[in-house]
C-alpha cells in the first residue's frame, strides 16, 4: 500500500430515492470503478441515505473555472424577468 | 432444559458471528486507507447486529432471565462454540480477507439453506441476515481477485494467506452430534452438504484470481464443541474486559 496516494479519486452521486435525481454526496479513493462503487456503499449508504449510486472518476468531469464565473454567471443576475414570478396565480391552484 | 440443543445451536450460530465480528472490529481506525477500514467495520456491525438477534431469542430459550449480554460477556472460552476459523488473528489484510473469504462462502449457501428452518424465529434471522452476507461475499471475493491478480507482492501475501487459513475450513464442514440432532428436527442446516457450494466459490475465485488451491486436505476441528486454539483467550480477554471488571456497568 505504499503508492496509496495514487488511487484514482472517484466522485459519488446518490439518488436518495426513486424518482429523486442523483446528488453529488462526495469522493473517495478507489483502484478501480468496482471497488469505488463498494466503497461508496460503505462510506455514503450507510445510514439508508441512497438507492442508487453512480461513481465516476473525478478526472472525467470538465468543470467551469472559478475565475471566470464573471463572463459565466454574472450577466444573470439582473434579468429577472427569466424567472416566473409576474403571473398572478389563482388562489385555488396550490404548489406552485 | 428441554430446549438445551436449540440453546446450543444459537450459540454456536451467534458465537460465529460475534467472534468475526470482534476481530474485524480490531481493524477500526487501523485499515489501509480509510474507505476498507469502514467497509470492515461495517461488516463487523452486521455480524454482531446477527449476533445479538440471536442471543436474543437463545436467552428467551433458555427462560433464565440471562440477557443477550450475559451471553456474550460471561462465558469462558470453553463454552465459546464458534469454528476455528473465526478466532483466527487478523494478520495482514491479505490474511483479514482470506479468513473473512472462506468464512462468507460458507455463511452465504448456509443462510440460503437456514431460511427453510423448521423453527421460525431462526428462518426469520437467516432471511435478514442473507442480505448481509451476500454483500460481505462480494467484497471480500473482489479482494480476493484484486489481490491476487495484482502484483508479484499482492499476489503473493494472498496465496500465503489462502494456505494459512486453508486448514481451519475443516471445521466449517465437520458436523457435531448437536449438528446432527438438530438437522433431524429440521432445525438445522446439514454442513457437511455445504462444501459442494463452498468449493464451486472458492474455485471459481480462485480461478479467476490466479490463485492455486492449497493441495492438502484440511484437518483442524474442534471449535464447535469447545475445543479452541490459544488465539480465542486472548480476545475474550478483551472482548470481556469491561464486563468482567465492572460487573453490570452499562453505556
Amino acid at each position: 500500500m505504499s503508492n496509496k496516494q495514487n488511487w484514482p479519486l472517484f466522485e459519488v452521486f446518490i439518488r436518495s430515492k426513486n424518482g429523486l435525481h442523483h446528488r453529488h454526496v462526495g469522493s473517495l479513493h478507489a483502484t478501480d470503478e468496482e471497488m469505488a462503487l463498494e466503497n461508496a456503499r460503505d462510506v455514503y449508504t450507510r445510514r439508508s441515505e441512497g438507492v442508487s449510486i453512480w461513481v465516476v472518476e473525478s478526472k472525467n468531469i470538465y468543470a467551469s473555472n472559478p475565475e471566470e464565473a464573471g463572463e459565466l454567471f454574472e450577466p444573470a443576475k439582473d434579468k429577472v424577468y427569466r424567472h416566473p414570478t409576474f403571473y398572478d396565480l389563482p388562489d385555488e391552484i396550490k404548489h406552485m | 432444559m428441554k430446549n438445551q440443543s436449540l440453546f446450543d445451536y444459537l450459540l454456536h450460530l451467534g458465537d460465529n458471528s460475534l467472534i468475526l465480528g470482534h476481530r474485524l472490529s480490531e481493524w477500526c481506525g487501523h485499515g489501509p486507507i480509510l474507505e476498507v477500514d469502514m467497509a470492515l467495520t461495517n461488516i463487523s456491525l452486521d455480524l454482531i447486529g446477527q449476533t445479538r438477534n440471536y442471543f436474543q431469542y437463545a436467552a428467551e430459550i433458555e427462560g433464565k432471565g440471562r440477557s443477550e449480554d450475559e451471553l456474550a460477556f460471561l462465558r469462558v472460552d470453553r463454552q465459546y462454540k464458534n469454528v476455528l476459523l473465526v478466532e483466527r488473528p487478523n494478520g495482514n489484510f491479505a490474511e483479514t480477507i482470506a479468513r473473512q473469504f472462506y468464512f462468507d462462502s460458507f455463511h452465504k449457501p448456509f443462510l440460503e439453506k437456514l431460511q427453510a428452518s423448521q423453527d421460525e424465529q431462526i428462518a426469520a434471522i437467516a432471511a435478514k441476515s442473507l442480505k448481509e452476507v451476500t454483500y460481505h461475499l462480494r467484497f471480500s471475493t473482489d479482494w480476493v481477485v484484486r489481490l491476487g491478480d495484482g502484483t508479484e507482492e499482492s499476489r503473493e501475501k494472498m496465496q500465503d494467506a489462502v494456505e494459512e487459513f486453508w486448514t481451519y475450513t475443516a471445521d466449517l464442514f465437520k458436523a457435531t452430534d448437536l449438528e446432527r440432532e438438530m438437522v433431524k428436527e429440521g432445525i438445522a442446516v446439514d454442513v457437511e452438504q455445504m462444501k459442494v457450494p463452498f468449493m464451486e466459490h472458492v474455485e471459481d475465485t480462485f480461478a479467476r484470481a490466479n490463485l492455486k488451491l492449497p493441495d492438502f486436505e484440511p484437518m483442524q476441528v474442534g471449535g464447535k464443541e469447545g475445543l479452541h486454539s490459544e488465539h480465542l483467550g486472548h480476545l475474550l480477554a478483551e472482548l470481556q474486559y469491561m464486563q468482567r471488571a465492572y460487573p453490570n456497568m452499562q453505556w
